[in-house]
């Protein structure tokens, strides 16, 4: 391989990128060493095995792949806002449609959420830190380093080009040459082992190590949605690695599974990831759902509507998720029997889903509503999520599909699901449990504003895509021609996607001010809420509660405020937490090494990394490491600098 | 630390308890893994295109040691285990080796089988068929070879600090693992070997 076929060339934009990559490196290391953090940051983020503070990592660096993947929505939107438009040519406008896909489901969506439910989990269910701690450490450090072999494709090699979903035979050796589509099934490899461990972390944190009196059917409505979501992790997650361990074979190593010959069967492709990939979006929406659930229970002071119909409607949901996966190609053939079935089991999907908008009025029904930042959100979520839910039903009908099968309508209406369902969830539960995290509050009016750019943009963005759709525009254009009349609401889409990203602007800017300017917090329970996270102090200290809560029923924290139920009614004991580890960090690391050799096809520089990485984990299984205990008077002293008491 | 003197000792402490029943939600999600391999061998078991069947490549000798193999392991395990909950330190030692050297083995005759396969001309490449058997048998072998490796880090464990609620535990974890490649080895043998000899 030659150096000019190693680095992408002859783009001035991706020249561009390459400079910002190396001037932010070299901003970096440079501002580490002049502040002198190496030390800081190694013991304090990169070693941790704190849950809180590795949500805190999951969460920014979702943000900064929430950046990278709107500036690739920015770019198809402007390359799209006139007709015969020469920003982009096809091939990077293909790149930059996948990469876009692949990063905002799984680079941003999916550790958005997983970040929230480490800071948030634990603390809910009255627990000290999740069942294991380090696992938790390896989770992220195998996301992050897929984030970033992902990222890395850009710049070197190519990025993979044949759509997030990465149907053979396009995907193949033979239609797709270049790398990109092995870093696809590397990087999504890497990550994914991290998110099934995650998956299994949560399960058993969530079953076995809740506070006394934390019956199942007490828990706070986010923990159980993100129990559901972590059992469809442990069974859909490994369809995904199954189906990207083929990918690779058939890439890298000439093995036959999607080919066009030899037996080879492409739509085994489609069905594999689909199985994993319709419960993948249920892992990003149940979650959200879970955080809505909080978030309008607290600001409507009233509790939550039909608890136990949210939780049942989850299960069906989750169940149901593993039934419909062939709706994502009902016009490929196969039978009016299948697309029968498949049909009915998706339109079945709108009922248990229909029951928690329902749920959510209710709560909300003669509720003392305020209407902070969080609360925005969760009101705005349920008329847009609800014009997403009617197009799905929509495109469930087999027969009407084949007239919008891949069409903008398709990409209108999974915006309209996942941007009011994910995404403006984990704003919303952003700007709720920051002051619980980091002890003050986003500012209230910055936020506002945001809220509105970003609502009423979304709008003006996407509405326009299902007129296109149905006149028949198709998803994954790179241009049109001014005749087919598609220019004028492709121009208005335009404009509301830069308005969309004038609303994140406001909203980056108000973490800086709100840093600078915010007052601190001296209470733990900035928003008179319900659940057992808001009875601890924030920060948070390490151990997270200084005497295990005792729970008496739902809403723990209210019943301690209102009916004079006390959570904490136990003595100070000596805390055990689990200590610092650096080898995560180092695991991931190797990971990236071999990631990017098999990637390249580099044999050698594989194996060896493929040996190192069962040296790290040889070592981790031979260290002897029983934590540190906190002692009582240790925990005192916490506690009485935290409540701003003077020693 | 609290330690409950009425479980067994691989038990004995929440976070032990707690490591166990992650693993077995760990295997379910091996279940699905394994599930889904079989269903790609199933899909594409007839599509052999120009290359050998199963019924041509398949020879039962070699299959039926590799069976006998890993199944008396199953067994050896189940002792190892029952000796450690005896305080049996030598004798667990002896038939936790025993189990090791025998996957070994197995692990011989399955790569030899793979050189015949491909001296027959069955490689990877040759048609969907042969790389779903690759891969799946593939995937059962990877599995059983990181087992001789963790299984020998954890021999060597025992042997340094003896039962301890740590070792104890790995041990048992392991043993759960070891029990499991057996039952999909089973499944493979009814249903990829059995099946296709038929």
């Amino acid at each position: 391989m030659k150096w000019d076929e190693f680095f992408v060339t002859g783009e001035p934009m991706i020249y561009g990128a390459m400079a910002s990559i190396v001037l932010v490196t070299i901003a970096i290391i440079v501002g580490l060493t002049y502040f002198k953090k190496w030390g800081y940051l190694w013991r304090e983020w990169l070693t941790t095995v704190d849950h809180k503070r590795i949500g805190v990592m999951y969460i920014i660096s979702a943000l900064i792949m929430l950046f990278r993947g709107g500036v690739d929505a920015m770019l198809m939107r402007a390359q799209t806002a006139v007709p015969e438009n020469k920003l982009l040519d096809a091939q990077h406008y293909n790149e930059i449609f996948t990469t876009h896909g692949l990063i905002m489901i799984l680079f941003m969506a999916m550790p958005f959420i997983i970040g929230i439910m480490n800071v948030v989990v634990p603390l809910q269910i009255g627990a000290r830190d999740v069942a294991f701690p380090r696992l938790n450490a390896i989770s992220f450090w195998l996301f992050f380093t897929g984030a970033m072999l992902l990222n890395l494709s850009f710049v070197i090699g190519g990025s993979p080009d044949a759509g997030w979903s990465a149907y053979f035979p396009l995907a193949s050796l033979e239609f797709s040459p270049t790398v990109g589509n092995n870093y696809y099934s590397l990087a999504l490899q890497i990550s994914g082992i991290g998110t099934l461990l995650t998956g299994i972390n949560f399960i058993v944190t969530i079953l076995k190590m809740r506070a006394p009196g934390m019956k199942l059917m007490r828990m706070p409505m986010f923990t159980w949605s993100s129990l559901i979501t972590s059992v469809i992790i442990a069974f859909a997650f490994p369809v995904l690695t199954v189906a990207l361990a083929l990918m690779m074979f058939d890439r890298i190593f000439g093995s036959q599974f999607f080919t066009m010959s030899n037996g080879g069967m492409d739509m085994l492709w489609a069905n594999l990831f689909w199985v994993w990939g319709h419960p993948e979006v249920y892992i990003v929406i149940l979650p959200a759902f879970g955080i809505y659930s909080e978030i309008i229970a607290t600001f409507s002071k009233k509790n939550l509507y039909g608890y136990t119909s949210m939780v049942v409607s989850m299960v069906v949901i989750s169940l149901l998720s593993f039934l419909v996966w062939a709706h994502h190609f009902y016009t490929m053939g196969q039978g009016a029997m299948v697309n029968g079935f498949f049909s009915i089991t998706t339109m079945a999907i709108s009922v248990p889903t229909g029951v928690k908008i329902f749920n959510w009025l209710f709560t909300m029904r003669k509720g003392k509503i305020t209407f902070t930042t969080p609360m925005l959100y969760s009101l705005a979520f349920i008329p847009i999520f609800t014009i997403g839910g009617v197009t799905g039903v929509m495109l469930a009908m087999a027969s009407a599909d084949y007239q919008y099968h891949n069409t903008m309508f398709l990409v209108a209406h999974f915006h309209y699901v996942l941007i009011p369902g994910t995404v403006f969830a984990v704003i919303a539960g952003f700007h709720y449990w920051f002051p619980k995290v980091f002890g003050f509050k986003l500012n209230e009016r910055l936020g506002k504003h945001a809220f509105w750019w970003i609502a009423i943009s979304f709008n003006v963005t996407f509405f326009p895509l299902f007129f296109l759709g149905l006149q028949g525009m198709t998803r994954r254009m790179y241009t049109y021609s001014a005749e087919t009349g598609f220019g004028p609401l492709n121009l208005i889409s335009f404009a509301g996607a830069l308005g969309l990203a004038f609303g994140f602007i406001i909203l980056v800017y108000n973490i800086y001010y709100s840093i600078r300017y915010s007052p601190r917090e001296t209470d733990g329970d900035p928003w008179d809420a319900r659940t057992l996270e808001w009875a601890t102090s924030s920060p948070i200290p390490a151990y997270n509660f200084a005497v295990t809560p005792n729970v008496k029923g739902r809403d723990a924290l209210w019943s301690a405020k209102h009916d004079n139920q006390p959570i904490f009614d136990g003595k100070i004991e000596p805390i055990h937490l689990p200590s610092n580890s650096g080898k995560p960090v180092i695991l991931g690391g190797v990971f990236f090494v071999f990631g990017f050799a098999l990637v390249f096809s580099w044999w050698i520089p594989a194996i060896i990394s493929g040996i190192a990485i069962l040296i790290v984990l040889a070592s981790m299984s031979f260290d002897r490491d029983h934590g540190i205990t906190v002692s009582v008077e240790e925990i005192m002293e916490t506690e009485k600098k935290l409540r701003g008491e003077t020693l | 630390m609290k330690i409950d003197a009425t479980k067994p000792l691989e038990y004995g402490s929440e976070e032990n308890s707690n490591k166990i029943f992650g693993f077995w939600i760990f295997l379910g999600a091996e279940i699905a893994l394994f599930s889904t391999l079989f269903t790609v061998y199933f899909v594409l078991v007839n599509r052999y295109a120009t290359g050998p069947n199963g019924t041509e490549l398949f020879e039962l000798s070699g299959v039926l040691w590799e069976t006998f193999l890993l199944l008396s392991s199953s067994f050896t395990i189940g002792l190892a285990v029952h000796s450690m909950r005896l305080g049996l330190k030598k004798p667990m030692m002896i038939f936790f080796g025993l189990t090791l050297l025998m996957g070994l083995g197995f692990l011989g005759i399955e790569i030899t089988e793979f050189f015949t396969y491909v001296h027959e001309g069955a490689t990877i490449s040759t048609s969907a068929f042969t790389s779903s058997l690759f891969v799946l048998l593939g995937t059962h072998g990877a599995h059983v070879s990181f087992g001789i490796l963790w299984g020998a880090s954890i021999l060597l464990q025992v042997k340094r600090q003896g039962f301890t609620l740590a070792t104890a535990n790995k041990s048992f974890i392991f043993s759960l693992y070891w029990h499991f490649l057996d039952v999909v080895w089973i499944f493979i043998f009814s249903f990829v070997y059995l099946k296709g000899l038929m």
